[in-house]
């Protein structure tokens, strides 16, 4: 393609093209501490790119493509390029990981043993993560924890942390001196602004954690604390997993392995300090 | 060596001569595997060349590769045994196609082969039997709308799609191999009576079958997409089975010219043969495809997508039919 960009984040290689200079600019910038692809070959290819040959001018819009597309993904305004590259790479994530099962987490990680925090969008997984790492702990990924069905560590997955909405403020008064991606406005998920994770997490990204407690928050409710039975976590993590099912026997022993082996709490907060001091308890707790 | 990548015909040379990938540099290896993933390829090419010499990265791609597509077969073939069970009350032969025939045959053609919806193939006066029996054991229309549904029955060489509600899979249900709008008129009595029985009762066509509907569903039939893999599976078919009455098999189903055609079109692009004529614009399409794993040639994509129109149906019939969908959509 006319403009790309390879990088590696965590164990996942990409190769990113696009039809446009100004997203891979972005990219390359932000992952300017990242390291290629191993051995120089990707595991995923993204594409970004414009429909029809004039819409690379007139108003023009970023479909989403690669090596793993869905039918019906909206195209986004060349603005929100960035936007558009993350979601693609996450895209091939969700589809095309085979070699671990994907867990939609944040994960953060202290003497060798890893927090991950899960729930739906919103329910403030980066936001969680990104204070959490301003406290000491490394962090590993705001999106996906790759649990390694043979291991049963996880392996981080940095990307750029993707803030949303009330979380942009949090994070930024969190971590000041944070290089930050443009403030993307009125995106299909509110207002998103893009954070490089610290240099720490990016220098050890390829040293997994044992998983050692997992966490359900729920952002904007009175600060409560309960435990999730196994076989309710169990069900909550085939959904929050995008490769469970095409994992087969493998993913299903991942996932009861990772459940019998740390507890399972579900946490209620209403600001930031109070989920921190939460998963802090529950850590010492352990 | 540094190799340009025009199209997907280092895909095929990839597949048939898995030695030639000694040469590739990295981006050779990020070209050829997303082509290979675009043309649902890469489990494929991921059996072929297990064991070469090739960087760790592309190793650890490939295992993943075999893994799915080892996945795939074993869902592929629960889902023939889920249709076995739904239709052990109906007496009639059920004839699997494709891929997962390829896999229950334990063929080369099936191997790291991916595998989307189960085809089968029953005689015509079970038809109805066949879809109440299905229906009863959890299988559900895809298409609710009834212009497709009453097209599907009158024209259509298969009932509409069905898709089971918990498993969430497609099966095709054939009383024969082409539309019955088409001009060629296969004979599904003669490819039943041929088919060939598996241990658990049911069956696949025979290799001469298997052969002639791969070729009439790649050049009498559709636009061609997907056509290196329906080749691919064709090349494996010659090579384990050979060509033997082959052609007076094609003969009785009318499809001789396709049949030769295939066979000519896997000599141009999996041996030494060179294609020459219209054989060349038929490489040209299902070459299409570039080292981003993007379709090429727009021009030639639009000739055979508008061709297999023409040939599914009459022109009378294509206008009135496309004029309905013009006007639903």
């Amino acid at each position: 393609m006319r403009h790309a960009f390879s990088v590696r984040i965590g164990p996942i290689g990409f190769r990113i093209g696009s039809d446009w200079r100004a997203p891979i600019a972005t990219l390359e910038t932000l992952y300017r501490n990242y390291p290629g692809p191993r051995d120089g070959v990707a595991d995923f290819t993204v594409r970004l790119f414009a429909r029809r040959p004039w819409r690379r001018f007139v108003r023009p819009s970023v479909e989403i493509g690669g090596d793993y597309m869905l039918p019906e993904a909206a195209p986004l305004p060349l603005r929100q390029g960035l936007l558009a590259a993350e979601m693609a790479m996450n895209l091939q994530m969700a589809l095309g990981v085979r070699r671990y099962l994907l867990l939609h987490a944040s994960a953060v990680e202290r003497d060798g043993h890893a927090v991950l925090m899960t729930g739906i969008s919103g329910a403030g997984k980066s936001t969680l993560a990104t204070l959490l790492a301003a406290r000491g702990w490394r962090f590993m990924g705001d999106e996906f924890a790759l649990l390694d069905p043979a291991t049963g560590l996880v392996h981080a997955f940095p990307r750029l942390i993707s803030l949303k909405n009330e979380g942009i403020a949090a994070a930024e008064a969190a971590w000041p001196a944070a290089r930050m991606g443009p403030l993307l406005r009125a995106t299909p998920k509110g207002d998103i602004r893009h954070m490089v994770p610290d240099a720490r997490a990016i220098a050890t990204m390829d040293t997994p954690a044992t998983p050692a407690l997992l966490v359900f928050p729920r952002y904007g409710f009175a600060a409560e604390t309960r435990p999730v039975p196994p076989a309710e976590a169990f069900v909550r993590m085939t959904q929050a997993s995008t490769n469970y099912v095409a994992l087969g026997e493998a993913g299903f022993r991942g996932l009861t392995g990772l459940i019998a082996q740390v507890p399972s709490v579900a946490i209620d907060y209403p600001d930031g300090a109070s989920a921190i001091a939460q998963v802090e308890a529950l850590w010492s707790a352990l | 060596m540094v190799r340009v990548v025009k199209d997907a015909r280092v895909l095929a040379r990839a597949l048939a001569d898995p030695a030639s990938i000694a040469g590739l540099d990295a981006d050779g290896w990020t070209a050829l595997l997303a082509m290979a993933r675009a043309e649902q390829l890469i489990g494929t090419l991921a059996m072929r060349v297990d064991g070469l010499a090739m960087p760790a990265a592309v190793k650890a791609i490939l295992d993943d590769a075999r893994e799915a597509a080892e996945h795939g077969r074993r869902a592929a073939l629960w889902e023939a045994e889920m249709a076995r069970r739904a239709l052990a009350a109906v007496d009639c032969p059920v004839v699997l196609l494709k891929g997962t025939a390829f896999v229950a045959a334990g063929l080369s053609a099936g191997q790291g082969r991916s595998i989307g919806d189960l085809d089968i193939l029953v005689p015509r006066e079970s038809i109805d039997t066949v879809e109440a029996a299905l229906l009863a054991a959890g299988w559900e229309w895809v298409k609710p709308d009834p212009y497709d549904d009453a097209y599907y029955r009158r024209w259509m060489h298969e009932l509409p799609p069905l898709i089971h509600r918990e498993r969430d899979r497609m099966i095709d249900v054939h009383h024969t191999i082409l539309p019955l709008t088409a001009r060629i008129t296969p004979d599904p009595v003669a490819l039943i009576d041929d088919s060939v029985t598996l241990e658990n009762a049911l069956r696949t066509l025979s290799p001469n079958g298997m052969l002639i509907h791969a070729a009439a569903h790649l050049f009498a039939d559709g636009d061609l997409a997907g056509g290196l893999r329906n080749l691919w599976d064709i090349r494996c078919l010659v090579e384990e089975f050979g060509t033997d009455g082959l052609a007076a098999d094609a003969g009785r189903h009318g499809l001789s010219a396709q049949v030769a055609r295939s066979l000519r079109i896997v000599d141009a692009l999996f041996g030494a043969g060179e294609a020459t004529g219209i054989d060349r614009l038929y490489v040209r399409r299902v070459t299409a495809r570039d080292g981003w794993g993007r379709p090429t040639r727009p021009v030639t994509r639009l000739a055979f997508y508008i061709r297999s129109h023409w040939l599914r149906m009459p022109p009378a019939m294509l206008a009135r039919h496309l004029w309905t969908k013009f006007r639903k959509a």
